[in-house]
């Protein structure tokens, strides 16, 4: 195809570019056509399977087309309580398709999305990679009426928020809602001390230091950083990387979005000095696709650090090269775990590899690589320049520091806090205004569902560890709904590679929907917990190791939930529906069911 | 280098550093079923059948190496009981009707459903809507029995390289996506080892279906594992 031939060429022949190359054939075209998945399998020495399977892994790939426009709506349950479904109605009727279709005219194609970090604003969506939040039924009717017209989905956003939002470089509708500042990450910050600090000190200086702050991994698994640097250095064979995980996709989670609007000179300098400290002299920040927006503001800032000799070669005067380049994922909540990262950011399908060997051994093309956190590279960042000492006079015991907290749902303030490790869940509902809470999730759909019993308790790696996702529900909600909603999205993100994941969680929904219809009974909720702990178990990754945690942590917390459902059952066989089993046969022999012979009998 | 010692279920083993579980337990005359798992391919770990327990850690026996003074549970009942929901799970997820299919008594996932004695899986049918593809000249791609082992994606490539089968979407929307100029390239030997290959009926040879009569196949004679629980021939 005449106009592929211009991706292509100049490509290096390295099948490690392909997600670079389907993402311009996407971007160009709406989908990837047939012949550009022949041109391209062609140039990189891969078979067309191969090719077509990279597409189909990821959200926002295709190789069918998806409208001139293309919307891809949020679908976190923050967003279904925001007024999701009238928005959704709105798009459904004005566009004239449902939601998985183009419109006849081709000109909109609707899509559901995961949580794409937006919770505090919803309901928001993705229009042709440009970010809409706090959407009506009215807003979309006047965005797919000018979209259709040809107006580039940009000239639409009407108001440009806070912060680094408002530059140039982003133009977004995007909110920060900073709520409060702490010490660490918003504390103040002289640019470059940290990486100026840093290679005036030791390598072997600086793990010293991050090991002694007890700092331990942001993303959610609280593995210790100090360590994962050690083990990486140790490894022999160079070339060493750093990649930034910058892939937040639990549902709920929207903190990294803002350090990395606000704040990514220091997650960069985070990166050189972690690059420092296991002799790497390349970084690689991997972004969700969600986060395309950001990247025009993300490169002008590694120029200005490069310009600065804070990247580049003989950064700050030593004999340490460091620079960082920017990777884009393509829609997958997957590839937050660190393994698919790597996977993805090779250029191919975002699925974990088998561990051992991890990453810092064999790790960014097969090489000894640090991932971290940006918010993990942040906090190491002022370590550096404040001291161990000073972090461990933050947080709890075995937490110290703060955290970045990402607040949604049913409170007064939702938004970004960050707040020291070891605060109890009600002190924190307090400070969101969140007194009437019912139910909280901790740390995303994989994490916990706790209860006001469980309120005294703190939120620290000790006890309730979270990423930073907190979702609030008030006593109104339907926590069925809200469990259905985050077994959905297991569903719908998982690579689909190992048995218990692909196919468990899948069974677990059905009978969870059994129970919630009122038809279960007191055997399906020991099945539940038993096919769930069995799921927990068998899973390769982390993934399928969390996902039956909605059931599990809410079977545990809301016992009376459950029983409530099964005992309106008062059937001894009540997935038997007579009615319902019968009605087919009946109506293909042309007659009615004769339920009330049966009942007389 | 000196050999490792381990044990399985109490039995005292020996490893070769860098040996699988897998390998090793075979080499030691243990039974652990394995599905997914082919000699000669890289592991996968995909369809989990051989998780065993050590130290209270649930692994794949076929991807974890073998270290110094482990002690693997592996025939205990509450893994069992996993092992067979897995294969349970497989049986729901597809269509699998084993009287009508090409591949019985030479299929590895019914062999294991004998030797499990699984009579009704304890999870609802599935029943998905798949198909049969007939892309290349030589090959009929069963997706209705298809369990994702990845058996083909990783051993059936070109000269230069490329995969013939390829992993296609992802979850439960998953399959296998075959590119039918490569596999219309193959030789009849290739396809037939593709064949041999595929632990189910999902890669079929055309037109040699029923060769072998059912009632003379592999695991017609005798039940899968038996051969590893013998030992290895002296």
């Amino acid at each position: 195809m005449k106009n592929d031939k211009g991706i292509l060429h100049g490509r290096p022949k390295d099948p490690s570019a392909l997600l670079d190359i389907i993402r311009d054939v996407q971007g160009r075209h709406g989908h990837v056509p047939e012949e550009a998945v022949s041109g391209i399998a062609a140039h990189l020495g891969l078979s067309k399977a191969e090719v077509r399977g990279a597409v189909t892994f990821y959200h926002f790939f295709s190789l069918e087309p998806r409208g001139r426009s293309t919307v891809y709506l949020n679908d976190s349950i923050t967003s279904r309580m925001k007024g999701r479904a009238a928005v959704a109605k709105a798009f459904e009727q004005e566009a004239g398709c449902r939601f998985g279709e183009v419109s006849p005219d081709g000109s909109i194609g609707l899509f559901p999305t995961s949580c794409i970090g937006m919770n505090d604003q919803e309901p928001s969506a993705i229009i042709d990679g440009v970010v809409f939040t706090q959407l009506t039924p009215l807003k979309v009717g006047h965005l797919v009426r000018a979209l259709r017209a040809g107006k580039p989905a940009q000239v639409l956003v009407d108001k440009y928020r806070d912060g680094a939002n408002q530059s140039d470089l982003v133009r977004s509708m995007v909110a920060n809602n900073i709520r409060r500042r702490g010490p660490v990450l918003f504390g103040p910050h002289e640019p470059g001390a940290a990486v100026r600090k840093a290679v005036a000190m030791t390598p072997e200086a600086v793990i010293e230091e991050i090991k002694r702050a007890n700092l331990l991994g942001r993303g959610g698994a609280g593995f210790p950083t100090g360590l994962k640097w050690d083990f990486c250095r140790r490894e022999k064979n160079p070339p060493h990387y750093v990649v930034c995980n910058a892939d937040e996709g639990e549902p709920g989670t929207f903190k990294d979005r803002v350090i990395l609007t606000e704040l990514s000179r220091l997650v960069f300098e985070g990166m050189a000095v972690a690059g420092y400290a296991v002799g790497a002299e390349e970084g690689v920040l991997y972004l969700r696709a969600e986060y395309d927006y950001l990247r025009p503001l993300l490169e002008s800032v590694l120029d200005g650090l490069r310009r600065e000799n804070l990247l580049g070669k003989s950064i700050a005067g030593s004999r340490f090269d460091f620079d960082i380049s920017i990777k884009l994922g393509g829609g997958a909540y997957i590839c937050g775990e660190e393994s698919a990262l790597l996977e993805s950011a090779q250029g191919k399908r975002g699925e974990p590899r088998n561990r051992p060997p991890f990453p810092v051994q064999i790790g960014y093309l097969g090489q000894p690589t640090t991932v971290n956190n940006v918010e993990t590279l942040c906090a190491a960042a002022k370590i550096i320049i404040h001291g161990a000492s000073w972090f461990n006079s933050m947080g709890s015991a075995n937490s110290s520091g703060t955290k970045l907290f990402s607040i949604s749902g049913d409170c007064e303030r939702p938004g970004v806090y960050e707040l020291e490790f070891g605060l109890t869940v009600r002190e924190l509902l307090d400070i969101v205004g969140a007194k009437d809470a019912f139910a909280v999730q901790i740390g995303g759909p994989s994490g916990a569902m706790i209860s006001r019993r469980d309120f005294g308790r703190r939120v620290a790696f000790e006890d309730l560890p979270t990423g930073g996702s907190i979702m609030i529900f008030g006593p109104w909600r339907d926590l069925f709904e809200i469990i259905d909603n985050f077994m959905e999205f297991f569903i719908e993100e998982s690579c689909g590679w190992c048995t218990p994941c692909r196919v468990g969680n899948i069974l677990l929904k059905e009978k969870l929907e059994k129970i919630m219809t009122g038809r279960g009974t007191r055997q399906d909720l020991a099945d539940l917990e038993n096919w769930g702990k069995m799921i927990k178990a068998m899973s390769r990754c982390g993934l399928g190791q969390t996902s039956p945690n909605p059931i599990l942590t809410s079977l545990q917390n809301f016992p009376e939930l459950y029983e409530a459902a099964v005992s309106k059952s008062r059937d001894v066989l009540p997935t038997f529906d007579l009615a319902e089993a019968t009605l087919e046969a009946a109506r293909l022999a042309n007659r009615r069911p004769a339920l009330e012979e049966v009942a007389h009998e | 280098m000196s050999k490792l010692r381990f044990t399985i279920d109490g039995k005292p083993c020996t490893a070769e550093p860098g040996q699988t579980i897998a390998e090793a337990a075979k080499a030691n005359a243990v039974y652990i079923p394995t599905l997914c798992h082919y000699e000669g391919l890289p592991p996968v770990g995909s369809c989990r059948v051989c998780t065993v327990r050590s130290g209270g850690r649930y692994m794949a026996s076929c991807t974890q190496v073998v270290t110094d003074g482990m002690a693997i549970e592996n025939m205990v009942p509450d893994l069992e009981d996993m092992r067979r929901a897995i294969i349970e799970m497989l049986f729901v997820e597809g269509n699998h009707m084993c009287p009508t299919c090409e591949k019985s008594g030479n299929c590895q996932l019914q062999a294991l459903a004998y030797r499990y004695q699984i009579l009704v899986p304890r999870f609802p049918f599935q029943f998905p809507g798949r198909h049969i593809e007939a892309v290349a000249p030589k090959i009929l791609l069963e997706h209705n029995r298809c369990i994702q082992c990845l058996r083909c994606v990783r051993s059936v490539q070109t000269k230069d390289g490329r995969k013939v089968f390829a992993q296609r979407d992802r979850s439960k929307k998953r399959k296998i996506d075959v590119d039918a100029k490569l596999a219309a390239g193959l030789t009849d030997e290739e396809v037939r080892k593709a064949m041999d290959i595929c632990p189910v009926g999902s890669i079929l040879m055309k037109e040699i279906g029923f060769a072998v009569p059912i009632g003379e196949r592999k695991f017609d004679r005798e039940p899968i594992g038996s051969d590893i629980e013998k030992g290895p021939e002296r």
